[in-house]
């Protein structure tokens, strides 16, 4: 008997897959969605081939559905993805990430002389630019650019 | 959270500053005036200034307030660990007003959310110190009669000084002419220079001040320091160039003022002092009508 070798990777029936990540970014995506500490049913893979990425990641969560903050933390290390909203085995609806107007609560700030650093204050940033992600800290004014992007523990 | 803070020279906007330069000219011409009477206002400086603190307090005096606080966060409970939250919320009991000079950044804005009563931000580290900001452009309101289409030439530090940068941005709003004039070293931060580029302001650059001085209306002076230099030799190579003497101001226009936010150490020359074109002690004095006006206007005391 001849076993089916091709890669399977299973349906969902009712949760989120989180589709055409940057294939480097997936384990990022992982950390900030703290999927490592869930106790989901979890599946994700990455060097997926796509006509649009190359080469791509994706995630399947079962029974997980994500809030406004999620949605904010994807946008910040993969603004490509796709959100799929699966009910039932059927995609009900599909989400683009969008970046905020404002981050609240997730990012650090650069600047390690900002009070944000010092005290217990939680970080504010004005998104200044959504293409190349830079992020003007509320409180010491300081730009934190993508490379510089390190999430709240 | 009170929205009578003056956090960062933007909380204002282009009325509000016309409105408080025409009040500090009103100190001017008197001013000592009792509309503190009653009032207590905490001068919190969690760093050592004395410059801006004196001036601060001779504001708050000549205006009848009475005054408590501390000149360095040695003698307060800051040492024995208290958090500036901590701090704030005590003092926000006690005062009707809070004046703070703290070295981290961002700490202004931050005691303005955690406090009922208004904040004036003296300077908190490298970021914001927008009563400076208020006295230059008093000064330069004063001297010239507007602050629209003015000549502005800015010698020296360019890249790090925030006097500099926070002076800039303000102007912007007015349709200024500006003219850089620092060492490759410290040249204007490519990010300032973006900005006033998307304002379609006009600027200039050079290497010596010689080549606009003659055109401009405001000098603007600040110190070279030799500590920003990773090449000694390059500090050396520089350190005259920045320095401004009497004999270069024959050929400068009548209504020419030169400022500068001191202290001085060698970039202007003692024999300009008595130019009448030396305007940097009287800006200094300017610094306290600037300070009873932004006082008075987050009080609401004086219309």
């Amino acid at each position: 008997m001849v076993k089916d070798k091709e890669l399977q990777v299973s349906a969902i029936e009712n949760g989120t897959v989180i589709d055409h990540i940057p294939d480097n970014q997936l384990f990022k995506v992982i950390h900030v969605l703290g999927l490592q500490n869930i106790d989901n049913l979890i599946t994700f893979g990455r060097g997926y081939k796509s006509s649009r990425d190359g080469k791509k990641g994706i995630i399947k969560i079962e029974n997980k559905f994500l809030d406004d903050a999620d949605v904010n933390k994807l946008a910040l290390v993969a603004p490509s993805a796709k959100i799929n909203i699966i009910k039932d085995f059927e995609v009900i609806e599909k989400k683009c990430v969008q970046v905020p107007d404002s981050i609240v609560g997730i990012v650090k700030c650069v600047n390690p002389m900002c009070i944000t650093n010092q005290e217990h204050v939680t970080t504010k940033f004005a998104v200044v630019d959504k293409e190349n992600l830079s992020l003007k800290c509320h409180y010491c004014e300081k730009i934190t650019d993508n490379e510089n992007i390190r999430i709240v523990e | 959270m009170n929205n009578n803070s003056l956090v960062s020279i933007f909380d204002y906007s282009k009325e509000e500053v016309i409105e408080v330069l025409k009040l500090a000219s009103e100190f001017e011409k008197n001013p000592n005036q009792d509309l503190l009477n009653g009032k207590v206002v905490a001068s919190l400086f969690f760093e050592p200034s004395t410059r801006t603190r004196l001036s601060f307090e001779t504001a708050i005096q000549r205006l009848g307030g009475r005054i408590i606080g501390f000149s360095d966060a040695s003698s307060s409970s800051v040492k024995k660990g208290e958090t500036l939250k901590d701090t704030i919320k005590m003092v926000d009991n006690y005062a009707d007003l809070i004046v703070m000079r703290h070295p981290i950044e961002g700490s202004a804005r931050y005691a303005s959310e955690v406090a009922n009563i208004p904040v004036i931000n003296a300077g908190d580290g490298a970021n914001q110190h927008p009563t400076q900001t208020m006295l230059d452009l008093y000064t330069i309101y004063q001297t010239q009669g507007t602050l629209e289409n003015l000549d502005i030439t800015l010698v020296g530090d360019l890249k790090y000084g925030r006097t500099v940068h926070s002076l800039i941005m303000a102007l912007s709003r007015f349709n200024p002419t500006f003219h850089f004039v620092a060492p490759k070293e410290l040249e204007m931060p490519a990010g300032y220079k973006v900005y006033l580029e998307e304002k379609g302001i006009a600027y200039t650059e050079h290497l010596e001040m010689e080549e606009v001085i003659d055109n401009t209306d405001i000098l603007y002076m600040t110190r070279v320091q030799r500590e920003r230099f990773a090449d000694p030799l390059e500090y050396e190579k520089v350190k005259d160039v920045y320095v401004l003497c009497n004999s270069m101001l024959d050929n400068t226009k009548d209504n020419l003022r030169i400022l500068h936010p001191l202290p001085r150490v060698n970039e202007i020359s003692v024999d300009v002092d008595e130019n009448p074109k030396a305007y940097y002690f009287q800006q200094a004095l300017n610094g306290v009508y600037a300070r009873q006006a932004i006082i008075c206007k987050s009080l609401n005391l004086k219309k």
